[in-house]
């Protein structure tokens, strides 16, 4: 400690000596700033932590398996190139401003000419007796991440003590622990600086969902030794709760010290004081960062830290700029949960007022608010849906002039339903990143330099490479330019192919080509990857429609097509045998039961109308399906993007209402379709009168029987954005009907893109409906005849894929779990849960491992 | 249950040899299969080193069979294919990608896999690894 050590000098006597006092992620930025301008100046850097700078925005990473050095901002060989000298666990306890030095715990003692304080601050934890015990932790740094992590390990109770947005981050960072979690936050809501009530009342309800307990509006008096638990909390209501830790996110203060005891203003409630400049009472000391108080106000963010440290730099080096504040705007995703704040959230300017759109099913709650004469936005809370917030933010930064009803930017989309803010309508002055100050006009001069993708123009302007949320509304400015320009967006399904899937789809049948191989050297180059092969292995089998594992075709498939079934997250595979039309026989019924007991498998009904059998192994897969195929049971085709399930409702048989046999159209329908490979999967749905009890309408192939027949419905999807299918034809004969179904799913088939669903398909059709009406009934494009033989071809290749696995040898053997050995998988672990197995979590798998050894 | 957590090929840290894996008929073309070795998940790959399919100029490659991300057991049933000149393998679960010959996650550059290195010697498969892991 008292060992005294002198850094000597090796640089002229002119040149600037810097000290930077911290090194996280503005004092890091400082230093790049000011050494990007300036390569002689000398640089010391003071650093009290183990690390040098790392990512503290993206902390929380570390619990999903990012490791400290992927954290890291730099390493020691890059400041050692960038010639700066960097001391770490040197941690600054005086400084001596006549003098100017300052020296470390450790004994360094340095000579400055500018001093630049980066201290950044620290957790507050409120005085509460018991505080300081073992398993009371907080979450800064990588260190108390550590800390946390080795006390997760033995603890199975988990409480956050603080509810805004850090303390949010730490209860997810709990949950993925396995632990069970509770916040505990002391004002009645959550999230009290960037939402208001209404939006914190949505958001409580959303976490709660999601399995973590919110406890509002409780004070803790004490933490005691608990009975069930280690510890217990009381809280002054004379409620408690047991835990085995507890985190505290109770807010931050400034690391403020040095400036305390050395004589640099300080604010009332903490902070070191700057001007605009970002110097301090002392012209030759700075403060940047979340140490410093600027017009009264701590900024906890990084961006406005990175623009203390450039404004910093500039003036050390005698060059122009001043920070003039910082917008606070956030969105973040908390455990899966949207939220967004924008500006004046609490609606405090004189005069304003507010819009407010909650939907309680939905779990969305929206607020916008705009000045006294509704023509500004002032700001906005979005819980459970920001996707205007990019919209809203931009008419908020850039003043941009509202439109006359300013509410629908908040409603659901409707017909007056005011349109996205396009990138085009932003000035070139509006700021794009903030991390990295980037406007339009950056992003604009970047690509008439010739930079003409998003990855150049991060890597020239280092958009988007700050916190990333800024990454669609580069792209989204980006395209426009692009466009604006003439150059084309590409298509192109992947490198190894310049085509769309509709081109590709032309060239192999055109070309009458057989395999991927064949495709590949007459039109592609390289070896393929996951995009291209399983779409041309679609392509080849919607065509030609060979058995899908021969070896051609093997190593093209989605595991899930190789395997003739569904992986599931821990490895093993779900079976989904054919149940066309929802119809089965009690035999076949009590068979799926044998065979799932046989094979101790998980059964359940699915939401479309079948049963799946969950956990099998791979190298189970054939025994299943022997016993299966013995049976008289098909392949459902769960695993191929082909047809899924015709639902159906019972009918006219037996139903009352019934008008047409529902179970037996949606039967013939299964059994004509099943096997069709198609660039996505496809359902069907048939009900027997306009009651709609198969929901037929939400199918991409929906029927609904009338008095005089079928009414056809298309492109109807459920899933992410569902779609209300549109009316195609009324009063068809089964005869029709078919015929029309048959060439809308061929002609589907041919111009789709890969992944793309029947609703997306339609409404990307140039003429959309009609067009297809025109192409299907019309038959303006003469092809109605070419697409239906082109479909008989298919239907009468059909096979089991299954029984034709189970009857090939060489196909067999792909089911070996290894080949050298006839051990099980080690890795795959059930528990039993309500009478059934599930896959062990990873918490159960190390506790099982720790209960063997 | 034992995870694998091989460094590298790291030959002055742990002692290697070599083990005899399978047959060449055991493996797949342009797929992958997987082997316990030592203790150890390995996935095979064996990939037609030219686009013109000769089984002549075949490259195998092992790897750890683990997938770090998806936390399952699985990357032998993974898409082989390419990326610039390198032969990768997309995990089955969430379609990230890795190096087959240096192990780095294409889509994630803190992670990467084991890989081992590999030969074929009559017919048999040969695979280098770490004793007693
Ligand atoms: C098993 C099942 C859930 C259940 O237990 O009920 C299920 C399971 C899966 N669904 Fe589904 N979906 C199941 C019915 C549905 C339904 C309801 C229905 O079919 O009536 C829908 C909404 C209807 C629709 O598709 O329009 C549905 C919409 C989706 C989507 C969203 C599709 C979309 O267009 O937005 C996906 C994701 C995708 O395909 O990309 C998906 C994807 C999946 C995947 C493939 C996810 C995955 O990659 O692991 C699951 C396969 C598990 C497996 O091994 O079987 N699943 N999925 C249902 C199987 C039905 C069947 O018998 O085949
Ligand atoms: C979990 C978490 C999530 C976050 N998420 C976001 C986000 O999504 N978006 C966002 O904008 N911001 C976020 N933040 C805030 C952001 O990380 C901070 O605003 C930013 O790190 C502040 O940087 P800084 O350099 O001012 O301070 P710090 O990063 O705290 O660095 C200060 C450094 O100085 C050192 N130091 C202090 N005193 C001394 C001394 N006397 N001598 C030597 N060294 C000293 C400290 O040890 C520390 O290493 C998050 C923070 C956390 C903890
Ligand atoms: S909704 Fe579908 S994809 Fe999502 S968890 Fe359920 S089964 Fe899986
Ligand atoms: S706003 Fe953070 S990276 Fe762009």
């Amino acid at each position: 400690m008292n060992r005294q050590q002198h850094i000597h000098s090796d640089t002229p006597a002119q040149a600037l000596h810097i000290v930077v006092v911290g090194n996280g992620m503005v004092g890091h930025h400082f230093i790049e700033q000011l050494r990007q301008q300036d390569t002689n100046a000398k640089i010391t850097v003071l650093c009290g932590e183990s690390r040098l700078a790392y990512d503290r925005v993206h902390l929380s990473e570390y619990f999903s398996g990012k490791s400290a050095d992927a954290l890291a901002l730099t390493t020691p060989e890059q400041y050692q190139t960038l010639k700066i000298d960097v001391h770490t666990n040197a941690w600054v306890n005086h400084i001596d401003v006549d003098l100017k030095t300052v020296s470390t715990e450790s004994g360094i003692t340095t000579q400055y000419d500018k001093l630049v304080l980066a201290t950044g601050s620290y957790p507050f934890v409120p005085p509460i007796p018991g505080h300081q015990q073992e398993h009371c932790l907080v979450y800064r740094t990588i260190d108390d991440l550590e800390r946390i992590a080795a006390s997760a390990k033995v603890s199975r109770t988990g409480v956050v003590v603080g509810g805004g947005l850090l303390g949010l981050e730490a209860a997810n960072a709990l949950r993925e622990a396995c632990l069970e979690t509770h916040v505990v936050e002391f004002a009645p809501q959550l999230m009290g600086v960037q939402v208001d009530a209404g939006g914190g009342r949505v958001l409580k309800d959303k976490i709660e969902a999601l399995g973590v307990q919110v406890h509002t509006g409780k004070a803790t008096e004490i933490i005691e030794q608990g009975t069930s638990c280690r510890y217990r909390m009381c809280f002054k209501d004379g409620g408690m709760l047991e835990t085995d830790m507890i985190l505290f996110s109770a807010g931050i203060r400034p690391s403020d010290q040095l400036a305390r005891s050395f004589g640099l203003e300080t604010g009332e409630r903490g902070g070191i004081v700057v001007n605009d400049y970002c110097q301090t009472s002392d012209n030759d000391i700075y403060a940047i960062g979340e140490c410093a108080l600027w017009q009264g106000k701590i900024f906890g963010l990084v961006a406005p830290g990175y623009s203390m440290a450039r404004v910093a730099a500039n003036h050390v080096l005698g060059r122009e700029g001043a920070f003039s504040g910082a917008d606070m705007s956030t969105k973040l995703k908390l455990m899966g949960v949207e939220v967004g704040s924008i500006g004046d959230s609490h609606g405090k300017t004189p005069g304003s007022f507010s819009y407010t759109y909650e939907s309680q099913s939905k779990g969305v709650y929206k607020k916008i608010v705009v000045n006294n004469d509704e023509s500004m936005l002032l700001g906005a809370v979005l819980v459970g849906d920001t996707s205007k917030y990019d919209t809203l933010l931009q008419y908020c930064l850039n003043a941009i002039e509202l439109p006359a009803n300013p509410e629908a930017l908040i409603l659901p989309s409707s017909d007056n339903a005011v349109p996205a803010l396009g990138a085009d309508a932003l000035p070139c002055s509006a700021i794009v990143c903030s991390c990295h100050n980037v406007s339009k006009g950056d992003i604009v001069v970047a690509i008439d330099e010739g930079n003409d993708d998003i990855a150049a123009i991060k890597a020239c302007t280092k958009a988007s490479t700050g916190c990333g949320g800024c990454a669609a509304l580069l792209k989204s400015v980006v395209d426009t330019e692009l466009v604006a320009r003439g150059v084309e967006v590409k298509k192109d399904i992947c490198a190894h192919f310049a085509y769309s899937r509709q081109e590709l789809f032309h060239l192999v049948q055109v070309g009458r080509i057989k395999t991927f191989d064949a495709l590949i050297q007459q039109h592609g180059k390289g070896h393929g990857c996951e995009v291209c092969k399983p779409a041309v292995a679609s392509i080849l089998a919607s065509l030609w429609n060979d058995f899908v594992l021969q070896p051609d075709h093997i190593g093209l498939q989605d595991t899930n097509d190789t395997y003739l079934a569904n992986m599931q997250k821990d490895g093993t595979y779900s079976v989904v045998p054919r149940v066309p039309g929802g119809e089965i026989t009690p035999d076949k019924l009590i068979l799926l039961g044998e065979v799932a007991k046989r094979f101790k498998l998980y059964t359940k009904i699915t939401g479309g109308q079948r049963i799946d059998l969950f956990g099998a192994q791979v190298d189970q897969l054939p025994h299943i399906w022997e016993a299966l195929i013995a049976g008289g049971v098909e392949t459902g085709h769960a695993y191929a993007k082909s047809l899924r399930t015709v639902k159906s409702c019972v009918g006219s048989v037996w139903c009352r209402y019934g008008v047409q046999d529902s179970v037996k159209q949606a039967i013939d329908l299964e059994n004509r379709y099943k096997g069709l490979r198609s660039p996505h999967k496809l359902k069907m749905g048939v009900s027997g009168c306009t009651r709609e009890c198969a929901e037929a309408q939400s199918k991409d192939i929906g029927v609904i029987a009338t008095e005089n027949g079928w009414n056809l419905y298309v492109c109807g999807n459920g899933g992410m954005k569902p779609r209300h299918a549109d009316l195609f034809a009324t009063d068809l004969d089964t005869e029709t009907l078919v015929a029309y179904i048959d060439r809308i799913l061929m002609f589907y088939v041919r111009t789709a893109d890969r992944l793309q669903r029947t609703s997306v398909w339609l409404e990307s059709l140039e003429g959309g409906l009609a067009y297809l009406q025109d192409v299907i009934i019309q038959d303006s494009l003469g092809i109605a005849h070419e697409l239906e033989a082109q479909m008989a071809d298919v239907i009468q290749r059909y096979q089991c894929e299954w029984k034709t696995a189970i009857e090939s040898e060489s196909s067999r053997k792909r089911f070996r779990r290894f080949i050298n050995s006839d051990q099980a998988d080690p890795s795959i672990i059930f528990v039993d849960e309500r009478q059934q197995i599930r896959p062990a979590t990873e918490l159960e798998k190390r506790q099982l491992e720790t209960a063997e050894e | 249950m034992t995870l694998c957590e091989l460094t590298r090929d790291d030959d002055s840290t742990v002692s290697t040899q070599w083990f005899e894996v399978c047959g060449v008929d055991d493996l797949v073309l342009n797929s992958g299969v997987c082997a316990m070795v030592n203790g150890c998940q390995v996935a095979l790959f064996c990939v037609a080193a030219s686009a013109e399919l000769n089984t002549q100029s075949v490259q195998l490659f092992a790897v750890g069979n683990d997938d770090p991300i998806g936390k399952a057991a699985v990357l032998y049933r993974g898409i082989v294919g390419s990326v610039d000149d390198h032969f990768v393998v997309a995990s089955p679960l969430y379609k990230q990608r890795y190096h087959l010959s240096t192990g780095d996650c294409l889509d994630n550059p803190d992670i990467a896999i084991p890989t081992y290195p590999a030969k074929i010697e009559n017919g048999r498969v040969m695979l280098k690894m770490g004793e007693g892991v």
